[in-house]
């Protein structure tokens, strides 16, 4: 079922259980509830991740959560994570600052499909912190432009407040090879771009279907109307691609909480071709 | 690995048993056998064939299990209790790793339990096979279980045939037998006799030392007549059947068959069926930490997924109701389990319906199933007829 | 001048797959407008008399509540139509709509194609389909808004 065979190397080879300890080099609020850690291996050993793979970060006595990299793949040295605030181990991560150290294991899993993408058009879709696995994904769509064809972010979140990486995102908007594309649920004030949701923007996207691959992440329901407007727009539900949700606790398939069917989210997923799951999808509490 | 041949099947008198358990024991390995504790027969370190439970049976029935002493002096003449070989291979709590300041430096130490080499003495086929399964599933894939790898290379196994399998068992139809055929060190056959004695068959080199260091006497045919129709005996004797033709199938398209609903009013979400059962395998970690020293410890421990925690998402959990904890539990085993590991997950050792409170049998939630097929009443689901 | 009208009218995708009978009586109840930024379209509580086919530009509709201010609630551009209450008495607007920046429009007379409607049924078959599929996708749109689903809640 997955659709990149082999899977990278881990830090701790020997044990992917046993974690690293990394410094904190920067924590910043992102939104009222999101912020980004950067880290730092003591040692200087580059850490090499692929776009959509996720970590286990966590403080020693407190726990650990899963977390996609958000960083560029290409600055190893650094290991980038955006996070939201929504429990007892997130809160913590949130009051770590400068010069601690948090427990990092990983990367696990499948990234999005760039090489499957090349020589086509891709288009991204995501709401809300679903931007922050697919920012290491446009660093290599920029990185490298000329492997693609046309390439579309569709971005929607809440409000104005809510906009993840909001400067650099507004940097991507000015790009003339790239579309950037965002929306808001409601509108305050002075905003003049797009109100509504994100799947208005899909409709409103000039798609070459048969050539285009498309990769979506985001709140699970949101991803289900985000793909059917992309099948309206007759994409080919083989070239879809989401980022699923699931309880990984132990990274590497051996603990059974991320079971969806018959694969481990940790290692067949996090990123899942949309035909290969779309049967179990609309099945309630699976 | 089968059995080498059936020339070098030895035999040993009742008398005669405690030598292979010296041998074991001379040979540095603690020995694991069926022994009897808080009124169960459960598996646990012997010193000698005192320990086992000489001439008791348990009766096991749906949310049943009764020991109670036998007409005659049988050693192994009961079916499956409550452990199982995982016990061992997959600790019910293992620390991963510890920190520690050092020099001022938190560090994190990885903690390595030692594997002691392990004598399963006893141990029944079906829970050789669910050996087998767990070797797939923590060892079979591109991340390895290391402790588990470790205890596991050095792991013996002296198998038992099952003489007089409980009501519960069903292993003729997940493509077992009570006669162990395959993946055992050693196979031991007790014939009641009289002579009472047992039938010593090396499955393995190991198994081939041991049993040569026994010198004991050469089976004759008719020791070797007496096994085989005592092993097609024990096999009439099992009447539960799970049909598993096209039963992955089945339970994949009834996600939403009432059964599920049916079964969740009995069942308690209580967890002992992945607890007893041999090839459930699920963890979880649980960090602690001093507050004396700031030093902390991460701990992995069995989970179930009968939990309301095990799917937690940030929020809330995905399987909120019973239903679909007892759904995900009975089609991870029966159905996923091919995907994932290429094999069904069940061996028909009945020890979740035997230790089920509610007495919830999962042969006849999968018939239920069977009949009610959504396929079979629908055949064109969402088209016109 | 129509002829160039009529052109743009074909080009909308409103339009498409109808007849080129319906397209020329169209062609006839309709204007070229133009919206400069900040400009408005249409106000909340006027006269529901046009229905408006973007071409190019975007608007926004927009309500206004003392203390909270205005509150943009869609945007809408170029291929897609504003102003569905011509169809449903009292053909009165719900919202404000102003243009955020320039938009060029087609403007489709109300009374005219309320009149058409009434006396060609294929014709208002034709305009309540495309109409239905409009609010179809709105009502959805706002389904998700409502679910406001950019994060998991409980």
């Amino acid at each position: 079922m997955a659709h990149i065979a082999e899977l990278p190397n881990v830090l701790n080879d020997s044990d992917p259980m046993i974690p690293r300890l990394m410094r904190v080099v920067k924590n910043r609020p992102e939104t009222s509830n999101t912020f980004t850690l950067t880290l730092e291996d003591p040692d200087r050993i580059p850490f090499k991740f692929e776009p959509g793979q996720f970590n286990m970060v966590g403080i020693a006595g407190v726990g650990e959560v899963p977390v996609s990299v958000c960083g560029d793949p290409d600055s190893p040295m650094l290991v980038v994570h955006t996070i939201r605030a929504v429990g007892a181990i997130t809160d913590a991560l949130r009051r770590v600052v400068p010069g601690q150290f948090v427990m990092v294991r990983g990367p696990y899993g499948h990234g999005w499909p760039l090489r499957e993408a090349e020589g086509h058009d891709v288009v991204i879709v995501c709401g809300g912190i679903g931007l922050a696995p697919m920012r290491p994904a446009v660093y290599r769509l920029l990185q490298a432009r000329d492997r693609y064809g046309k390439c579309a972010m569709l971005y929607g979140t809440r409000t104005e407040k809510d906009i993840l990486f909001k400067r650099e995102f507004m940097r991507w908007r000015t790009r003339k090879d790239f579309r950037f594309e965002l929306t808001l649920d409601r509108g305050r004030g002075v905003w003049r771009g797009n109100v509504g949701v994100v799947t208005d923007l899909i409709s409103r996207l000039d798609v070459d279907a048969p050539n285009t691959i498309a990769m979506v992440c985001g709140y699970e329901m949101m991803m289900r109307f985000i793909v059917s407007s992309l099948i309206a727009q007759k994409l080919d539900p083989s070239r879809i691609f989401i980022s699923m949700e699931r309880n990984m606790k132990c990274g590497v398939g051996l603990c059974g909480h991320c079971q969806l069917r018959g694969t481990f989210v940790c290692r067949s997923g996090p990123v899942y071709r949309y035909s290969d799951i779309a049967s179990l999808l609309p099945v309630r509490e699976l | 690995m089968s059995a080498l041949s059936t020339d070098l099947v030895k035999v040993l008198q009742r008398s005669e048993l405690g030598w292979l358990l010296a041998i074991l024991r001379d040979r540095g390995y603690t020995v694991v056998g069926p022994t009897i504790r808080d009124a169960a027969i459960v598996l646990d370190e012997i010193a000698s064939v005192e320990d086992l439970p000489i001439g008791m049976t348990a009766e096991e029935g749906p949310g049943g299990y009764r020991l109670l002493p036998r007409s005659d002096d049988a050693v192994f003449g009961f079916g499956v209790g409550p452990s199982t070989a995982k016990r061992w291979l997959l600790p019910t709590s293992r620390i991963l790793w510890r920190t520690r300041l050092i020099d001022g430096t938190l560090t994190v130490l990885p903690e390595v339990a030692e594997a002691k080499p392990v004598a399963l003495f006893g141990i029944r086929a079906c829970d050789l096979q669910a050996v087998d399964i767990l070797d797939r599933v923590c060892a079979g894939g591109c991340y390895a279980d290391s402790h588990y790898v470790a205890v596991r290379e050095r792991l013996f196994t002296v198998a038992v045939d099952c003489a007089d399998p409980p009501s519960t068992c069903f292993c003729t139809s997940m493509g077992g037998s009570p006669a162990a055929e395959s993946g055992f060190d050693i196979r031991l056959t007790e014939i009641a006799g009289p002579p009472h004695r047992f039938l010593v068959d090396p499955g393995s080199e190991a198994g081939s030392a041991i049993v040569d260091a026994l010198q004991a006497a050469l089976a004759s045919e008719e020791d070797l007549a007496a096994r085989a129709s005592q092993a097609g005996q024990a096999s009439q004797r099992i009447t539960k059947r799970l049909d598993c033709r096209g039963l992955r199938e089945i339970l994949e398209r009834n996600a939403e068959n009432r059964t599920w609903d049916e079964a969740a009013t009995r069942c308690f979400a209580c967890g002992s069926c992945t607890m007893v059962c041999p090839t459930c395998f699920c963890s979880t970690t649980k960090m602690s930490s001093s507050m004396l020293t700031g030093e902390s410890e991460c701990e992995r421990q069995w989970d179930s997924c009968f939990s309301e925690q095990f799917s937690f998402i940030h929020g809330g959990s995905v399987r909120e109701s019973t239903m679909s904890r007892y759904r995900q539990w009975v089609t991870h085993k029966l159905a996923a389990w091919h995907e994932q590991f290429g094999v069904s997950g069940c061996v028909g050792c009945g020890r979740c319906i035997a230790w089920c409170p509610a007495g919830i049998d999962i042969t006849e939630v999968a018939s239920t199933i069977r009949r009610s097929d959504v396929a079979a009443k629908r055949p064109t689901v969402g088209k016109e007829h | 001048m129509k002829h160039d009208l009529s052109a743009k009218l074909a080009g909308h995708p409103f339009v498409q797959g109808l007849s080129e009978d319906h397209i020329k009586f169209l062609t006839g109840c309709i204007a070229n407008v133009k919206f400069m930024p900040g400009e408005y379209v249409f106000r909340e509580g006027e006269p529901a008399d046009l229905l408006f086919l973007l071409r190019s530009g975007q608007v926004a509709v927009q309500v206004y509540g003392p203390g909270r201010g205005v509150t943009t609630l869609s945007t809408m551009g170029a291929g897609e139509i504003v102003g569905w209450s011509w169809a449903v008495p009292p053909y009165i607007s719900h919202f404000d709509v102003v243009a955020q920046q320039m938009t060029l429009a087609l403007s489709v007379d109300a009374k005219c194609l309320r009149a058409k409607c009434e006396t060609d049924p294929e014709f208002g078959y034709q305009m309540l389909a495309r109409m239905v599929k409009v609010i179809e996708r709105r009502l959805t749109a706002t389904r998700i808004q409502l679910l406001d689903m950019y994060g998991s809640h409980r």
